[in-house]
């Protein structure tokens, strides 16, 4: 049944419809006010699941797709599919708002953008809605692909195009991949439904598939996620319009992937692979993200970086969560583990409201100075005071100094990585020990990098001379969208436990339910001041740390000239781009020819070897000599005749001998005719072979020789050889359809009613003229189109090009 | 009879499609008129030859040959004369228009824009 979730889902993609008449009948007013009713409306619509998640109940509506492959558009609400589609709507709200400021209405083809932002919405509420494995997976392609519109928006800038090209081709090999992973889900469980795989998870843990499913899955979620090494993509993708980067590459798309690795924990996460992947890819983008954040001399460049970074923190909390699984006893309360979950979804809201405020910070500054290269910016404080003051709370928050979220969600991080060197399982008592170590490092690095995002923007010496315009305050409706999120940053900073069982818990139960009985929750309680924690001094340290090599940064910042260029995963993938692009066009251009015969050969040869393959694969080809016909011999002579003329024509070399020899041929297929019993073909056949003939003698008169020596023997013999394979399969096929008679004829139908039906005692003439009649019809109109076709070629002259 | 007639049908292809193969004109469209020979004679064949009188009633036979490929057929007869007739006359304006009937010289460039 189509329910209202249903449309929910679908309510951005029919808005988007909507979109450009709308920009074309009121183009005086900015087309993102009527946007902003879209995500507002399904903000408020989704708020109302809160009590019904909250209480641990789900709501499943089934709308049948194509129900005999077990594809249904089911749409499906828990905790984590709540918590996405609020951030996905409530982000909508205030990026919107945001756009309306930072777009122009006079320059900017504005219903093109917010037709693709409109789609990516409803795509992205599809993926974290729906409970079939294959909607999601279509959902998740329609996210990539107006992710990819979105970037390209500027087309015509080079980088644009370069960049969405390259998200494009990883995330969409990704989803290859990970549609691969899910079909191998299907042939183990039955079923694209994502509870019912859920349920049937402790049955395919030791299945062969198992793993090449986890592996081909992963790598789409990683892919999508930005993480290590597949992250290159994220940066070039910042040349899209600011907006967009908040929206799609910071706050939303690049979750879709942390979503489907949470979503299908259930399924995996009690395996080992499982938690070494997540948590190795993810620490290991974490520290990588960081570090690169901090040579980037472009504001977009480091929040880019710094997203890869903190996606990657995401994931490794989820991976770390796993291991709760492993925990001895169900004693919930003490099972430390389950932390890293908690700590993994408050840092998703966390980093969704940081990041975003610090993205429309960047686009403020770009829009009012012109520029985002730190080089040439500075002492912008004192000018812009409202923005410095979104800057100084949303890269706090990053760097995880108190009081704000980003610094509860740090600690816990903390916790949760110290905590993983006590679990005993996979190894990870010897080698655990890294997790603390990289973890503490990379947090080093996110401090420095946030304290130069602030700092380097807004203090120092202002550089007037080296800006396009005279900076000033953003007008107030840009203000207010970052204004809004740095308020929550504060607000969950103070108060974090508004979120707890609201939205978190129900979320961690959608993650791990299998640690929870009936009627038992999870203990989640966010706060500031737990003691004097290895967390805390962890912090400390970083604080510290981080500041020193801030303020020295000009003495270590030579180790990244240590990074060659030329050996990076961008020249990767530069090189396959361009070998890939070459290897294509070899391929193409070494069978593409461009000569009809070539494509004539190509066409034969299939249809020869297919015919001839199916025919004795099938075991079908049998002659059967009984029941023939007589052989006379008029038959005979008749048959001589023919291939001496079909001879003829193929090898004369004066057209008018294969005139004669088309001819003749006609003319001997008009008498077999009239031996097989059928005068009304030999009639016409005899018509027809004559006007042919005029035809061809009219149009021999215009055209030239047969050249000489045109075509070699080497060509000839070739040709040769393959006319000869077609000539023997349709003799086979002749035969065999002789031998093979696999039904009773249906002629007895007309000889029955030929006279009764349809008043007539010419069987054929009723067949044509009655009872297929339409189709009689039809062959008039075919004929029609040639005879029109004949006088416009005859008649119609283009203009001025040719002289006839 | 059925095997020469499926053996006639299986020349007729031969050399319809040598002829389609070659790079003249005229001859591509001789040979497009001989493949629809080889397919009537195919079809008329497959559904079994003199297995009675002419398919018309006023002969009151027992039995009568199988009318349904005739029919067919017939519409086919004219398809192809139709087909024929235009290939001629586009065969005609090309060479008119290019100067040459060898098809290798009407080839397009390289480039894909």
């Amino acid at each position: 049944m189509f329910t209202a979730l249903h449309f929910a889902i679908i309510a951005p993609f029919i808005a988007a419809i909507f979109v450009p008449i709308l920009y074309k009948l009121f183009s005086r007013i900015h087309t993102g006010w009527f946007v902003l009713t879209v995500p507002t409306i399904l903000f408020l619509y989704f708020l109302q699941y809160l009590p019904i998640t909250a209480n641990k109940e789900t709501v499943t509506a089934v709308f049948d797709w194509i129900p005999s492959l077990g594809i249904h558009f089911t749409a499906y609400i828990d905790g984590l599919g709540l918590l996405f589609a609020l951030l996905i709507t409530g982000i909508g709200i205030l990026v919107v708002l945001y756009s309306i400021y930072y777009l122009s209405k006079e320059r900017e083809s504005l219903h093109t953008f917010y037709t693709f932002l409109l789609m990516f919405m409803g795509a992205m509420l599809g993926v974290v809605l729906s409970d079939n494995l294959i909607v999601l997976y279509m959902f998740w392609e329609i996210t990539s692909l107006s992710s990819f519109l979105l970037i390209s928006y500027w087309y015509e800038r080079e980088k644009s195009i370069y960049g969405a090209l390259k998200s494009m081709i990883i995330t969409v090999m990704g989803g290859f991949s990970m549609l691969v992973g899910f079909v191998l889900l299907y042939t183990m469980t039955g079923t694209f439904s994502i509870q019912e795989t859920i349920a049937a998870s402790s049955d395919i843990v030791s299945h062969h598939l198992f793993l090449p499913a986890m592996l081909t899955i992963l790598l789409g979620a990683l892919t999508k996620s930005a993480q290590f090494p597949f992250h290159i993509w994220l940066p070039d993708a910042m040349e899209a319009p600011t907006p967009v980067s908040a929206y799609l590459h910071s706050a939303t798309m690049v979750k879709a992937g942390i979503y489907l690795v949470a979503r299908l924990s259930p399924v995996f996460a009690i395996s080992g692979e499982w938690f070494w992947l997540i948590a190795g890819f993810g620490i290991t983008t974490l520290f990588w993200g960081s570090f690169s954040a901090v040579r980037q001399t472009d504001l977009k460049g480091i929040l880019a970086f710094s997203t890869v970074s903190q996606l990657g923190m995401i994931l490794s909390m989820l991976g770390v969560g796993a291991a709760a699984l492993h925990f001895d006893s169900l004693d919930l309360e003490n099972n430390v583990f389950v932390g890293a979950t908690t700590a993994a979804l408050f840092h998703l809201i966390n980093h969704a409201t940081f990041k975003g405020s610090l993205f429309m910070m960047v686009g403020i500054v770009d829009h009012e100075t012109g520029t985002r290269d730190i080089r040439k910016l500075g002492g912008l404080m004192t000018i812009m005071p409202i923005t410095f003051t979104i800057a100084v709370i949303g890269s706090f928050s990053m760097a995880g100094l108190p009081p704000f979220n980003g610094f509860l969600s740090k600690e816990m991080f903390f916790t949760a990585m110290v905590e993983i060197t006590k679990f005993q399982l996979f190894n990870v008592d010897t080698y655990g020990v890294m997790f603390p170590a990289i973890a503490w490092v990379a947090s080093i690095f996110t401090f420095i990098y946030s304290m130069v995002l602030v700092f380097k923007t807004f203090n120092g010496k202002f550089k007037p001379e080296k800006l396009d315009v005279k900076p000033h305050e953003a007008p107030f409706g840009m203000l207010l969208s970052p204004i809004i999120l740095v308020s929550l940053v504060i607000v969950f900073g103070f108060f974090p436990n508004i979120l707890s069982y609201t939205v978190i818990e129900p979320a961690m139960a959608s993650i791990l339910p299998s640690l929870l009985q009936e009627g038992e929750q999870f203990y989640v309680d966010i706060y500031f001041w737990h003691d004097w924690t290895p967390a805390l001094y962890m912090t400390i340290g970083v604080i510290s740390v981080g500041l020193f090599l801030y303020l020295g940064m000009k003495k270590w910042v030579g180790i990244y000239r240590l990074f060659p260029d030329n050996v990076s995963f961008n020249t990767l993938y530069d090189q396959a781009i361009v070998k890939g692009e070459r290897l294509s066009e070899k391929i193409i251009s070494s069978h593409m020819t461009g000569f009809i015969k070539d494509y004539l050969l190509y066409i034969f040869s299939f249809i020869t070897a297919a015919l001839v393959f199916t025919l004795f694969h099938k075991g079908a080809f049998v002659v059967e000599t009984q029941d023939l016909a007589p052989i006379s011999i008029y038959e005979v002579i008749l048959a001589v005749v023919l291939i001496a003329s079909v001879l003829t024509v193929m090898f004369t070399k004066s057209r008018l001998k294969a005139i004669i020899g088309l001819g003749v041929v006609g003319y001997t297929i008009a008498l077999f005719f009239v031996i097989f019993r059928a005068p009304d073909l030999a009639l016409t056949q005899l018509i027809i072979e004559t006007v042919s003939v005029a035809l061809f003698l009219l149009c021999f008169y215009h055209l030239p020789q047969i050249a000489k020596s045109l075509e070699t023997i080497r060509f000839q013999l070739g040709n040769f050889i393959i006319s000869l394979a077609v000539g023997t399969t349709i003799t086979l096929i002749g035969l065999t359809a002789n031998s093979n008679r696999l039904f009773e004829s249906i002629s007895g139908f007309f000889i029955e009613n030929s006279y009764n039906e349809a008043g007539g005692k010419n069987m054929v003439n009723v067949i044509l003229v009655d009872f297929r009649g339409f189709d009689t019809m039809l062959e008039i109109l075919v004929l029609g189109i040639a005879a029109f076709g004949i006088f416009t070629m005859i008649k119609l002259r283009l203009e001025g090009k040719e002289q006839l | 009879m059925e095997i020469i007639m499926s053996i006639l049908a299986g020349v007729l292809f031969m050399g319809g499609t040598y002829l389609v193969l070659s790079k003249n004109m005229i001859r591509i469209i001789i040979g497009t008129s001989i493949i629809s020979h080889g397919a009537h004679v195919l079809l008329l064949t497959m559904a079994g030859l003199k297995t009675g009188a002419p398919p018309l009633l006023g002969l009151d036979a027992s039995t009568y040959t199988d009318p349904l490929p005739q029919a067919l057929i017939l519409t086919a007869i004219v398809i192809s004369f139709g087909v024929t007739s235009f290939f001629l006359v586009l065969g005609y304006r090309t060479y008119k228009v290019t100067g040459t009937d060898n098809t290798e010289r009407m080839r397009g460039t390289d480039s894909y824009d």
